[in-house]
């Protein structure tokens, strides 16, 4: 089963929030969402001081076999991107949670988000 | 929709799969990772389970003469022995599927629809045969297909079959099939598969199919074989630039757009069902300079076209996308689209819009990937 890391919180939509309640918070996205979409070839993100908004579609996850929208968690400034993640997206299979990270956000207001238990409940992840 | 399992359900589970349905089946999408079975299909070899696949015996005095009709190819010529790929098609010339019929016996074809179509071709073949003295037989459900794709498929079937038995699979020829005995059971072995490696399929009763995939599965550890899903299925025959039924292939299409022209074989002495349309279609250029044909394109970019996204050429919708996405062999985009004959040509630049924003690619011959012999 799909592993759902304790200390994140999550969107409806399968990205991970790190938000320790100071400074920029990590995103990326869940290794539920990444087993689910297959091998990832390709990923488009949001531009460094561009502006996201929560629930709003903010970049793309390309596997062999679909694309998906990556939908933003928060509300906020992206302050850094992953660019290791750009070019080699395979890092989002192997290491979702670590190596895997897509953008940094600078918070205004978060969106609904769940706790690890309350996202692996749903979406059947192992905690 | 029906949902239909395979005698190997409970194998992918131990195996780790991933499901989908697919045709009213519930199939592995993968065990691990889709690019590590397709890697190992070009590379060593694959464990396919192929069970959702139909399976119809015409046997017969009538049997030849019958299938020249029911079907589009001339399977009366076909040696015993050999195997044919064919089209069953619709009086107006659509096609109801795609098929391989294998010629058993100078009255004995066993014919192999997909799995979506294999009631619809059972059907039509049990109409289309009235007046004909043969008798049409769906044994689908009660028969299971195992495949072995890639280079080392033929080494790792040698280690089940008796030595004596060698040159049966050594000696058997692309698109033909014989009885060899396999894990001590006498099967059908066909060398023919949807990859574009060498390869084989084993028809073999439902009861029987756990022990043969198991027993594959110890031997092929050594040859470097695992198991592979329907998701490389997929990446493997589009890289072979071969049609799927459904994404190439309907009802809606003929034969003469998605390049299957020489598949008709309108010089046939008898008639058949959808002639007098096919050779209407063909007369009118069809394909070649009427209409909209089958092409490949090949990315310029990073970014995949997939199924239905529209095909422009400075700006304007000249085409479809019916199957496309990253090779993992050649690691370039590629996609197989049906695009105005006039766009047609290798080495003619086209966009295919993807979601919105215009990607370069461009028209090349298919297929994609062709092994080394």
């Amino acid at each position: 089963m799909s592993k759902v890391v304790a200390e994140l919180k999550y969107s409806a939509e399968h990205e991970w929030v790190a938000a320790d309640g100071s400074g920029p918070v990590g995103i990326g996205i869940s290794a539920v969402a990444a087993d689910a979409l297959g091998d990832i070839v390709y990923v488009d993100l949001p531009e460094v001081g561009s502006a996201v908004t929560a629930g709003e579609t903010c970049g793309e996850v390309e596997s062999t076999k679909s694309v998906s929208d990556l939908y933003a968690p928060v509300t906020g400034e992206v302050v850094e991107i992953n660019d290791d993640v750009v070019s080699d997206p395979a890092l989002i299979n192997s290491d979702p949670y670590g190596a895997g990270w897509l953008f940094k956000v600078a918070v205004t207001e978060e969106g609904p988000l769940m706790s690890a238990e309350e996202y692996a409940s749903k979406n059947g992840g192992e905690l | 929709m029906t949902e239909n399992y395979t005698a190997l359900y409970e194998e992918h589970k131990k195996a780790g799969a991933s499901f989908t349905d697919f045709g009213g089946w519930q199939m592995p999408l993968k065990y691990s990772s889709e690019l590590a079975e397709h890697h190992a299909v070009r590379n060593a070899a694959g464990l396919f389970d192929l069970s959702h696949m139909g399976e119809v015996w015409v046997t017969g005095p009538d049997a030849a003469a019958f299938l020249d009709y029911a079907l589009a190819g001339k399977l009366s010529a076909v040696a015993v022995g050999k195997a044919k790929y064919s089209l069953i098609c619709q009086e107006d010339g659509g096609i109801i599927d795609d098929l391989i019929s294998y010629r058993r016996g100078e009255e004995k074809y066993l014919v192999v629809p997909n799995a979506g179509n294999a009631v619809v071709v059972a059907a039509a073949l049990a109409e289309r045969a009235a007046g004909f003295d043969v008798k049409v037989e769906d044994v689908s459900a009660e028969t299971s297909l195992i495949a072995v794709q890639g280079p080392n498929a033929e080494s790792i079937l040698l280690a089940l079959v008796p030595g004596e038995q060698h040159p049966f699979v050594t000696e058997l020829k692309y698109y033909a099939a014989v009885e060899v005995e396999i894990n001590g059971q006498e099967l059908l072995l066909a060398r023919t598969g949807y990859t574009g490696e060498d390869g084989f399929e084993i028809y073999i009763p439902n009861e029987d199919a756990a022990g043969l995939w198991e027993a594959l599965l110890e031997i092929g550890a050594g040859h470097g074989l695992i198991p592979a899903g329907l998701a490389c299925r997929d990446s493997l025959r589009l890289e072979a630039g071969m049609p799927l039924y459904g994404n190439e292939l309907s009802r809606e299409g003929n034969p003469y757009a998605a390049g299957l022209g020489p598949v008709v074989s309108l010089a046939k002495e008898s008639d058949f069902i959808g002639k007098a349309a096919l050779s209407e279609l063909k007369a009118a250029g069809t394909g070649s300079t009427t209409g909209r044909k089958l092409v490949g394109l090949k990315g310029l970019g990073r970014r995949a076209g997939r199924g239905h996204y529209p095909v422009l050429k400075e700006g304007n919708v000249i085409g479809e996308v019916t199957s496309g996405q990253p090779s993992p062999t050649l690691g370039y985009p590629v996609a197989m689209a049906y695009v105005d004959v006039e766009h047609a040509a290798p080495g003619t630049a086209l966009d295919i819009d993807l979601r919105g924003k215009a990607e370069p690619f461009e028209v090349v011959a298919l297929p994609f990937y062709k092994r080394e012999k």
